[in-house]
Formats: C-alpha cells, structure tokens, sequence
C-alpha cells in the first residue's frame, strides 16, 4: 500500500451543535497495529466521534490530521460500515462493485476484487441474489465486504452488531477480525463489554463526550484508571 | 340501447379488419404520446433528482410549484401553446400550430410537473436513507443522482407511466394546439369526442376500447417488469 494515511491525530477536537457540547477537546493519536475499540454508554459521542475522524462532519474546534495529508480527507484510503447497513437496490456483487466503479476501476478487475471480497466474507454462493432481501446479518456481512473490495488502509465500524443476535455477532466479529488480520486497521465503536474483550486490543473509553481513558485492552478491562471506567466496567448504570 | 350494441358490433369489426383510418389515428396518437412522454422523463427525472438532493434558495417553491402544476388543466397548456405557436406569438415563424410537433410540445408540458414531482418525492425518501453511505463512499454529486434514479427506477417507471396515461387521455390540449385535422393531427381523444358529438358512435366506442386496451397492456407490461412481481415494491 502507498502513501500510508496513518497515524491519525486529532488535536483539542470539539463539536458543538445548538450549543450543546457534545464532543469535548478530544486530543487522541490513533496508530497503526491494534484493533482499536471506541467505548462508552450510549450517548457518549463515540459515534459522533467516528463520523468526525471519518470525515463526514467537521469538528467546531480542533484538528483532525492524517498523517502526510494535513487539511486532506483521504477518502479513498478509509471508509466506513454504518450501525445500519445500507445496502443498494441492486444484486450482492453490484453492491460490492459499486465503490470500487465510482473510483474508476475498470469493470474486469471490479468484478474479480468483488468475487474475491465476497469469497472472503462467505457470501460468495449469494453474489447474484438481491441484496435487500438478506438477514440483517448477511446485509452487516455484506457492508462490510463492500468497505473490503476498496482495500482501505483504515475501516471504521459503528456498532456493527448492534442490530444482530448472536450469531449474527460472531460471523460479524470472526469477519472483523479477518481484515483486520489481512492489514487493515480497524476502528470500532461498542458498548458491550463481552465484545471489547473478545475483540480489542486497544481501548478509547470516552464519556459525555470527553476522552477518559486510553490504554491496552487487557489493563483498561482488569485495572480502569478511571472512576468512570470502573463503574462502566463493573456494570453500574453510567449516566 | 339498440344503439350501444351495433356500436359496439361495428366497432369490433372495425378492429379486427384493422380498419386504415382506425390505426392511422391510434399510430399517430401513440407516437405523439411515447414521444412527449419521453422527453418529459428526460428532463424530469434528472429534475427530481436534483431537486431531491441538493439544497439552494428558492428551493421549497419550485417544489410547491411543481405539485401545483401536477393539477394544470390541460385546456390552459393547450391555451398557452396555442398563443406561443400561434403567427403572432413569440414562436409563430417556425410555423408548428397544428402540428403533431405541437401536440407533442403541449403533452410534454402536461406530463412533466408529474414526471418531475413524483420522482422528487421518491427521490427524496431513498435519498435520506442513501445519503451519507453514498458521501462516505466517495460519490460525487453526478453519481448519486445516477444511483438514486437506478435504484428507484420501479417506482419512477409508475410515475412515467402515470405521466404516459394523462398524455394519452388528455384532449383538451391537443384538440386546441393540434386542430383534429383529419389524416394529419387527429389522435384517439379528439377522434371519440368528434365522432361522438357526430353520433357516430360505432368508431368513437371502437376507439375507446382500444385506448382502454393499450392502458392495461402497459401496466401489464410494467406489472411483468417487476422482478417480484408484486404490487408494492
């Protein structure tokens, strides 16, 4: 891969909307290795926070660099599954081809890089059925094997088993952890414990939209440094 | 009664010999039709689209316009084509009143509010689904336009066809700016209303059931389009 985008530094980032503080002075360096999962209660910021680094909003104050890009959305480089997958009124193998032809890949090696994708994600037998017509499951599988086929160098995941019961869940996060075992950075956001501890190696605790902790994921979940992370932890109601 | 049923014996034999002046008026009244139909999706889906899903001033009222002039009565478009065409109008030295070229204008005029603002309001609800998927996947503009009109394209074809059933059953219009010359802007409507105020009812009757005939054969062929084939998509 050329051009590295990572790491990503986000600098005194805040976002106000009608005057509501919702994300607060974050400062946070996100490198490239672990599986990084962004934690919290619901309503802490984490997916505001993952829109923000996305690139899809911009924060009131604050700075958001990629690495060799200062000021550049590199959009081709990351990308982003959705809590809800949108999937495109078309066929399984459309909607994987569909990004890589909005970025001019010829229609040959779209094709291949869609089989390949779906091969990967186990939806190969179902390329030519329509897409709308999946489990959520297989629709969450599929969001994510259309975010592979672009070949990011980053992928940003927002609760993507938040819909999903627990089967579900477990082909969802096996899927996970293959791309991220195939090189791509993975950043996620989650509330559930049991999650993070299967999946994490590093850990973003934020809450109310402030940065509270960040460390490995193994001591964020055997020793909090917080008095919030404790309380998440131990499972008290964190409001 | 005795009436009704010679009309229609005589306009059963009309159709089955294909009776000449019978399918001069139906050709003429399908091309006028297909052809007005579409130039108004040409210029009215892109339209919706882009009304969907770009924001600028003045928006909302083109918006109320547009469902406003879904209503046009065609008597007032055939009335405004007519002035525009007319030798004094602003269009008079192209010489196209009476005309099936002016049919074709005065019909596209009827269809294209409905074109337009039914694919907006399609548009816009795939268009909230489909929006920040379509941004995060790096689609400019231009391409979501395309994927939004692809992906609705069920749901727009109901709305050409809703568009190709007003062009094809209006009279109003075409009686004003074409004139119902015979053999040259004589289409189905104007036809029935002629041959009806002439008492001559075996062919406007014949003419009726075929126009009803080609309304069913194009939902039906629509109906089959549907990969589900259901109804509601």
């Amino acid at each position: 891969m050329s051009g590295r985008i990572l790491p990503l530094a986000l600098e005194g980032v805040t976002l106000k909307i009608d005057g509501r503080r919702l994300i607060d002075k974050i400062t946070l360096t996100l490198d490239a290795g672990p599986l990084t999962v962004v934690m919290g209660p619901n309503g802490a910021g984490k997916s505001l926070l993952m829109r923000l680094c996305h690139g899809l909003i911009k924060p009131t104050k604050g700075s958001i660099t990629w690495q060799g890009s200062p000021g550049v959305w590199p959009g081709e480089r990351q990308t982003r599954v959705f809590q809800k997958p949108v999937v495109l009124r078309r066929s399984v193998l459309a909607n994987v081809e569909y990004p890589l032809k909005l970025r001019g890949v010829d229609a040959n090696e779209r094709k291949v890089r869609a089989r390949e994708a779906l091969e990967r994600t186990g939806l190969g037998d179902i390329a030519m059925s329509p897409a709308r017509v999946l489990s959520g499951g297989e629709q969450q599988k599929l969001a994510i094997a259309r975010a592979w086929a672009m070949e990011p160098e980053v992928l940003f995941l927002d609760e993507p088993t938040a819909n999903l019961d627990p089967a579900g869940t477990r082909d969802v996060e096996d899927l996970v952890r293959a791309v991220h075992g195939a090189g791509t950075k993975i950043i996620m956001t989650s509330h559930r414990t049991d999650q993070v501890r299967r999946l994490a190696s590093e850990v973003v605790f934020i809450h109310k939209g402030r940065l509270i902790e960040k460390g490995p994921a193994d001591a964020f979940l055997d020793t909090p440094q917080s008095a919030e992370a404790r309380a998440y932890l131990s499972g008290e109601l964190l409001v | 009664m005795n009436d009704f049923s010679s009309g229609l014996l005589d306009a059963f034999r009309l159709i089955v010999t294909l009776d000449p002046d019978l399918v001069e008026i139906i050709w003429l009244t399908i091309r006028v039709s297909l052809l007005a139909v579409t130039i108004a999706a040409c210029i009215g889906l892109p339209l919706g689209a882009v009304l969907a899903i770009t924001r600028f001033p003045g928006r909302t009222a083109v918006v109320v316009a547009l469902n406003s002039l879904m209503g046009l009565p065609p008597v007032v478009v055939g009335l405004i084509v007519y002035m525009a065409l007319s030798r004094v109008g602003p269009f008079g030295v192209l010489g196209l009143l009476f005309t099936p070229t002016a049919m074709v204008i005065a019909q596209t005029l009827l269809v294209l509010p409905i074109i337009a603002a039914v694919s907006r309001q399609v548009l816009s609800d795939l268009w909230l689904e489909y929006r920040e998927q379509l941004i995060s996947l790096g689609a400019r503009h231009s391409q979501s336009i395309a994927t939004l009109i692809w992906d609705a394209r069920y749901q727009l074809m109901t709305a050409v066809l809703a568009g190709f059933g007003r062009a094809i059953a209006e009279v109003g219009a075409v009686m004003i700016v074409g004139g119902n010359i015979d053999h040259a802007t004589r289409v189905m409507t104007t036809a029935i209303a002629l041959e009806t105020s002439k008492g001559n009812l075996s062919l406007a009757i014949g003419l009726g059931a075929i126009l009803v005939c080609l309304a069913l054969i194009v939902n039906g062929a629509l109906f089959l389009l549907h990969p589900r084939r259901t109804v509601t998509p």
